[in-house]
């Protein structure tokens, strides 16, 4: 228990996906205009980091890797697939955005065309095929940790979003210089919100 | 027919997965024996480099036959030998096991001269992937005679920078040991003292693979530590 | 459809190189494949690399989307665009690592940002999806090279005041600040190699950008 908490807090905080590995930045720049769509966005994000981090766990140890398919028989011990694990695991990403994108359209239609293209994208964005490729690297115990880790790393790129999100409405209240508006200076807002995010690094829990 | 209906979606999806997977099987089949042979001479070469001979994949076997050959074994925690082939080792493996029960490779060079230089391979985690080395140590069992580093993807001009021959030159004459001890060598932001034995200078704006590198010599050290001492004491017969 | 026979360069589709080079930028208008921007601008050399890489791919991806557009069910087009970049990117990198295995090794950290840059699905999803082949493809390369643009210029300054040396293919480590420089006092910025910066350098091309377009200026 003890151990997921701490892998919660650390995906979170420590190795937040957008401040400590600068991923999914696309979409966290250009869909933060207001709270209201980016916490929409980070909802989704959320959402589908935490179903396919444990999806391709599943994926990963059961069919993928090395010697994975040795509970289907003998014959199957030898066999490795890991050359296509690239591609399941963004198959399976493309297939949760597709379902959530759906989702969305049939439910929330303003937020639908408030996203516009970045709903697609996110099956692109960085930060979720991030999430299965360092789920697979840092080899979590079992799907529980994997699980908590998805959700974890969700939820750091929510904050992340949200933030900018709120400095943005209030920026538009300052007299930035007419080419820096919107997009210039979000770029310099997230730089230096990086670099104060960069004294969590290395903190051990 | 319907192309937004179900049928068809279904049938589209499963022919393109159908196509696609067979197709990159059949690539990844057919191009294995190459991909295996290129890998297994990147490793020589690896290894050739820690003891500081440069070779290109034209002469890397031949000389590698020449220096090492059959001159590679693995060892324990303990330091005995155990049976296995050093080169067949898959350190990815072994590094999920806890330190007490991996299997440790040691290739042993025999240099012109008749000077003996023990290679040992080591592997540990970077910022986004996993990093390798392979350090050689003189028969002291603690002074370093080379070092060779590499990464899978590091961010280039940040923690790729550990296989540049800057950052590995900086570990020639380190030491393992303090009087007898184990220590270690730590990876220092800002400026290792260059006489220190047991630092050595981090790369610039790479502080989570530096401190993955320092973490990885501290684990392979700590477990070649009995297999090194064994050198030390035969050293003095 | 109107497809009288239309010159292959003509005004229309030479708008679709010209455009993301210039005003239609991918990077500081459209908002794609900054992620990759941060990982590869630190020395110059894997910025030109990287470029070069997704030109390439954008170009097949583009031309392969482009046809067999009439026949992707929208429900899916995601997967399959995704399956189709993804398998065009592995296989090549496969065939790198048994015929050039030098390359590959040096190319095998950006096959994983190739796949996730969202300025190749951006382009699927914007342009090829709904435009002929050869557009599709001027579209690809107009777009790769307004890419690789902000790219170089990204990384020549951060490395220039980051390390005070160019790297470039074939050439190698280059030292472009001289050590009189130094002797005299001048230190490298080494604030200029971390990931932050490259996001204020392009904030910063924004700004120099916008300044001289003022159409660009958002409200």
């Amino acid at each position: 228990m003890e151990n997921l908490l701490n892998i919660f807090v650390k995906s979170i905080f420590i190795d937040n996906m957008v401040f400590a590995y600068f991923l999914g930045m696309c979409s966290y720049l250009a869909v933060s205009k207001t709270v209201k769509t980016s916490f929409g966005l980070g909802v989704a994000v959320v959402f589908v980091l935490a179903i396919t981090v444990p999806v391709n766990y599943l994926l990963e140890n059961y069919v993928l890797s090395a010697g994975a398919l040795s509970w289907l028989g003998e014959d199957f011990a030898s066999v490795d697939l890991s050359f296509l694990s690239f591609i399941m695991f963004i198959a399976v990403i493309a297939s949760m955005v597709q379902l959530v994108e759906m989702i969305v359209e049939k439910f929330a239609p303003a937020l639908y065309s408030s996203l516009g293209i970045f709903l697609p994208l996110i099956a692109v964005n960085c930060a979720i095929l991030g999430g299965s490729l360092f789920m697979q690297e840092r080899a979590y115990a079992n799907i529980g940790e994997a699980t908590v880790f998805g959700l974890g790393s969700g939820i750091g790129w929510l904050l992340a979003i949200v933030g900018i999100a709120a400095i943005r409405e209030k920026i538009t209240y300052s007299n930035v210089p007419a080419p820096l508006r919107g997009l210039g200076i979000t770029f310099i807002a997230t730089g230096l919100m990086g670099i104060a995010f960069m004294s969590f690094m290395g903190i051990q829990l | 027919m319907n192309k937004q209906g179900n049928a068809y979606t279904f049938i589209y999806a499963a022919v393109m997965v159908v196509v696609v997977a067979a197709l990159l099987a059949f690539v990844s089949q057919a191009l294995k024996p190459r991909q295996e042979r290129n890998e297994m001479v990147a490793k020589k070469i690896d290894i050739l480099q820690s003891i500081n001979v440069a070779a290109s994949s034209a002469d890397a076997e031949q000389k590698y036959a020449d220096i090492i050959g059959e001159h590679s074994y693995i060892v324990d925690f303990a330091g005995n030998k155990v049976e296995g082939v050093a080169f067949d080792v898959d350190l990815a493996v072994e590094l999920r096991k806890p330190a007490e029960d991996r299997l440790y490779p040691v290739y042993e060079a025999h240099l012109e001269g008749g000077e003996k230089k023990y290679v040992l391979q080591l592997r540990g985690a970077g910022l986004w992937g996993p990093i390798w080395g392979y350090v050689a140590v003189n028969s002291d069992g603690s002074t370093i005679y080379g070092a060779t580093f590499g990464h899978k993807g590091e961010t280039p001009g940040l923690g790729a920078e550990i296989e540049k021959p800057v950052f590995q030159e900086q570990f020639v004459g380190k030491q393992i040991f303090d009087q007898g001890t184990f220590k270690s060598i730590a990876v220092v932001k800002g400026g290792a003292d260059a006489e220190d034995k047991f630092e050595v200078d981090a790369v610039s704006g790479g502080t989570i693979t530096s401190k993955g590198l320092e973490n990885m010599l501290s684990d392979f050290f700590k477990g070649y530590e009995s297999f090194l001492k064994n050198l030390e004491r035969a050293s003095h017969e | 459809m109107s497809n009288e026979k239309e010159p292959l360069f003509s005004a229309k589709n030479l708008k679709l190189i010209t455009g993301p080079i210039g005003s239609q930028n991918p990077i500081t208008t459209q908002v794609l494949g900054i992620c990759s921007a941060l990982a590869v601008t630190a020395k110059l050399e894997p910025a030109i690399v990287m470029s070069i890489s997704v030109i390439a791919v954008l170009v097949f991806a583009n031309l392969i989307i482009s046809l067999i557009r009439n026949s992707i069910p929208s429900r899916i087009r995601i997967i399959v665009q995704l399956v189709i970049v993804a398998a065009l990117v592995i296989l090549v990198d496969q065939i790198l690592k048994a015929f050039a295995y030098d390359v590959s090794r040096q190319l095998s950290v950006f096959v994983g940002l190739i796949i996730t840059n969202c300025i190749i699905m951006g382009r699927l999803e914007a342009f090829a999806l709904g435009n002929k082949p050869w557009p599709s493809v001027l579209d690809a390369v107009g777009n790769g090279a307004g890419y690789g643009l902000i790219l170089i210029i990204v990384a020549f300054f951060r490395e220039l005041f980051g390390s005070g040396t160019l790297t470039l293919p074939g050439l190698g480590e280059l030292r472009v600040i001289p050590q009189v420089f130094y002797d005299w006092g001048y230190v490298n910025n080494g604030f200029m190699i971390l990931p932050p910066m490259a996001l204020i350098v392009v904030g910063i091309i924004i700004w120099v950008q916008r300044s001289r377009n003022k159409e660009l200026i958002e409200s």
